[in-house]
């Protein structure tokens, strides 16, 4: 085992810059290129679904060593805990400190992997090339197979990124906030179009690798983040509505295929920006723009369904779907046994999942009200809104609101209420 | 009424279900049992009956199911498996498709909750390191888990994959897996004494928890629906977790 000399200093680094990464809320460690370590010399295997080793009282699951190579910046983001003006303590892990973490972190099986990120010190591709210089020792000295996530600096040239590509599984980017205005008032030295364009270049290297793939030639083309990109919000440090976020979400998604858009509720940090909001962070909004988010990527919902101008936040009281039906009476009851697939998603309580296991059994047989209780489908809350051959809703429950007071909707839902949001209690 | 003991394997089940299928033994005529002292065994009983020469083809849907059940400790799995063979065989060949039956239902629970057991293994395990002196190159890495239902030998095929390179145990209650970079040894299940106590190591670990938890956003109900408690006990960062809410509490979290 390697025990570093001085314990206590890299101890120390790792609480710092452990601390500093917290606000990535990106901990994913899934859909990745599949490998295993029968055939190398090191740990590692990746490919399936992603693996939660543990979980803080949070709530959040930790996957991989999400850690920061260093929290010294030399930029000065408001909303960021390591922005140049903070006085937090500062910190500089060693590549091999990183490197020597991760592995002794995998073989106990606490990990799947590892996310890097960094302040920004001298120069981007300087970052960057650190940054690098890790994931490549982890590949090339010591074969390790796990996950690779990297944090790509918007500003690092394209032959760094495209390097960063072939170790990563993962590169990301973050927007940070939903606007270029935004963006200017806390983020002065970051840049929207420098952004756009880091993304655009990584979406490009994609899709080479995937169309390399699908070529089939004999030869396999080296790889280029198999896991695609990701990026985050941060939600509540500006004013933007859901709407400005929830479009902004929408293009990236479009443009650059991402594969997620991560939405981080903005915590208060220690020692904050004076020009920042000191209130609790907004976790049932974090939740429900979440839960919006899945309607544009699952349920083939329109933004415009979603949010608009006459309403551009969404409802805190009610998830997005449940909103929707709402505004929409008209739409329902949907029969069950008849109604295809996509307007099975519109029905407040029934996810993909259900909408695809029904369509299957009416194949075989008619669907009945205890059937439904069979699929575990929750009742009382699609009761309204569906009908099956033994089962009418009462025309008049949708008109009415007292239905859907809050009361009730909290004994249905999981974490839907705001209070459950908070507390957690189910 | 006829007794049959509980198979001791998904093989031995398959025996049993076969013979008694030929047999024509329907469930409702079974009585299953974990005893192996009633008199009237199955084995006795075979040479009186005679056994239809017809064969049965089930899905291989069927086959999935039936081993990822087989893997659950309540051994009432064989009754309700032996069940769905049955009608299966006997004019509902398409019971599986809608998968509305109650035994069908009861047996897919089983299995969800194996698979989830499984996957939590995956997570849940921690190995401690113990150095060999005589071969510092190479340590050995020993966990000890305590599995809800009876996966050892299912999972033992990812950690070979993933640790191929290590020499690792997972100690259990009901089996133990070894490794040694070439093959894979089973052995009868151990108590906790037999694993390593600490790892020096835990002490990274432990900072990582408690730095990347952040107070302001407290989610215990959260935490513990993904982590049940009944995993916290070999959990070393579990420890953590009351000073952790406190420490958030105390901030003004709640």
């Amino acid at each position: 085992m390697h025990i570093p000399i001085c314990v206590q200093s890299t101890l120390k680094k790792l609480a710092i810059l452990s601390d500093a990464a917290k606000y990535d809320a990106s901990c994913a460690s899934s859909g990745t290129a599949k490998r295993d370590s029968l055939d190398g010399k090191g740990v590692g295997s990746a490919g399936g679904a992603g693996i939660c080793h543990s979980y803080a009282p949070d709530g959040r699951c930790i996957s991989l060593l999400k850690i920061l190579m260093t929290n010294y910046c030399i930029y000065d983001c408001l909303y960021c805990i390591n922005r140049k003006s903070s006085d937090t303590p500062r910190a500089r892990l060693t590549p091999q400190e990183i490197v020597d973490l991760t592995i002794n972190f995998y073989q106990r099986n606490y990990i799947e992997g590892l996310f890097l990120s960094s302040g920004i010190i001298r120069t981007a591709d300087y970052t960057m090339e650190c940054i690098i210089a890790v994931a490549k020792t982890l590949r090339l000295e010591h074969d390790f197979r796990g996950y690779i996530h990297l944090k790509t600096i918007p500003d690092a040239t394209k032959d760094l990124i495209a390097e960063a590509g072939k170790w990563a599984d993962r590169l990301s980017i973050n927007v940070e906030l939903p606007t270029q205005q935004s963006l200017k008032k806390l983020a002065p030295e970051k840049d929207t179009h420098d952004i756009a364009a880091s993304m655009q270049r990584i979406h490009e290297k994609t899709e080479e690798y995937k169309a390399a793939k699908r070529a089939k030639t004999n030869s396999k083309p080296p790889p280029f983040a198999p896991a695609g990109q990701s990026t985050q919000m941060i939600v509540g440090a500006d004013d933007a509505s859901d709407a400005t976020i929830l479009t902004t979400a929408d293009q990236l998604y479009k443009n650059y295929r991402l594969r997620r858009v991560y939405y981080s509720a903005y915590s208060p940090i220690p020692m904050p920006s004076l020009r920042l909001p000191a209130v609790a962070p907004p976790l049932v909004r974090e939740h429900r723009l979440y839960q919006a988010d899945w309607l544009l990527r699952f349920y083939a919902f329109k933004l415009d369904e979603i949010v608009d101008n006459q309403q551009p936040n969404l409802n805190l009281e009610h998830d997005p779907k449940m909103s929707w039906a709402l505004r929409n009476p008209d739409f329902f009851p949907v029969d069950i046994n008849r109604a295809p697939r996509e307007v099975l998603l519109r029905v407040p309580g029934i996810g993909v999942r259900n909408a695809g296991r029904i369509v299957h059994i009416r194949r075989y047989q008619a669907l009945r009200w205890q059937d439904l209780q069979k699929l575990r489908i929750p009742l009382r809350k699609v009761m309204p809104f569906v009908e099956v051959i033994d089962y009418f809703p009462n025309k008049y429950a949708l008109e009415n609101q007292q239905t859907f007071a809050p009361s009730q909707i909290q004994q249905l839902e999981l974490f839907a209420s705001p209070t459950a949001t908070i507390t957690g209690e189910l | 009424m006829r007794q049959i003991t509980y198979p001791s394997s998904f093989t031995a089940f398959r025996k049993t279900a076969r013979e008694l299928l030929q047999q024509q033994v329907a469930p409702e005529t079974i009585l299953w049992s974990d005893s192996t002292t009633l008199n009237l065994s199955f084995e006795q009983n075979n040479a009186a009956q005679r056994a239809t020469e017809a064969s049965y083809f089930v899905a291989r849907t069927f086959l999935d199911v039936a081993q990822t059940v087989a893997c659950h400790r309540d051994p009432t799995k064989w009754e309700r498996l032996y069940c769905i063979l049955w009608k299966l065989t006997h004019g509902e060949k398409y019971l599986l498709h809608t998968g509305l039956d109650k035994d069908v239902v009861q047996c897919k629970r089983m299995a969800q909750a194996v698979r989830r057991d499984c996957h939590k293994m995956k997570a849940f395990v921690r190995f401690r390191q113990i150095n060999d002196p005589t071969d510092p190159e190479n340590p050995h890495f020993v966990a000890w888990f305590e599995p809800q239902h009876l996966i050892v030998k299912r999972m033992a095929g990812f950690f070979k994959q993933r640790f191929a390179n290590m020499h690792w145990s997972i100690l259990t209650p009901d089996d133990c897996v070894h490794w040694n970079q070439k093959q894979l040894f089973y052995a009868p299940g151990t108590d906790k004494s037999m694993a390593p106590r600490e790892d020096d190591y835990e002490t990274y670990w432990l900072t990582y928890y408690q730095n990347i938890f952040n107070p302001a956003r407290l989610k215990t109900k959260a935490m513990c629906a993904e982590m049940p408690k009944k995993y916290w006990k070999n959990l070393p960062e579990a420890a953590l977790i009351p000073q952790l809410i406190e420490k958030s509490m105390r901030m003004g979290f709640k």
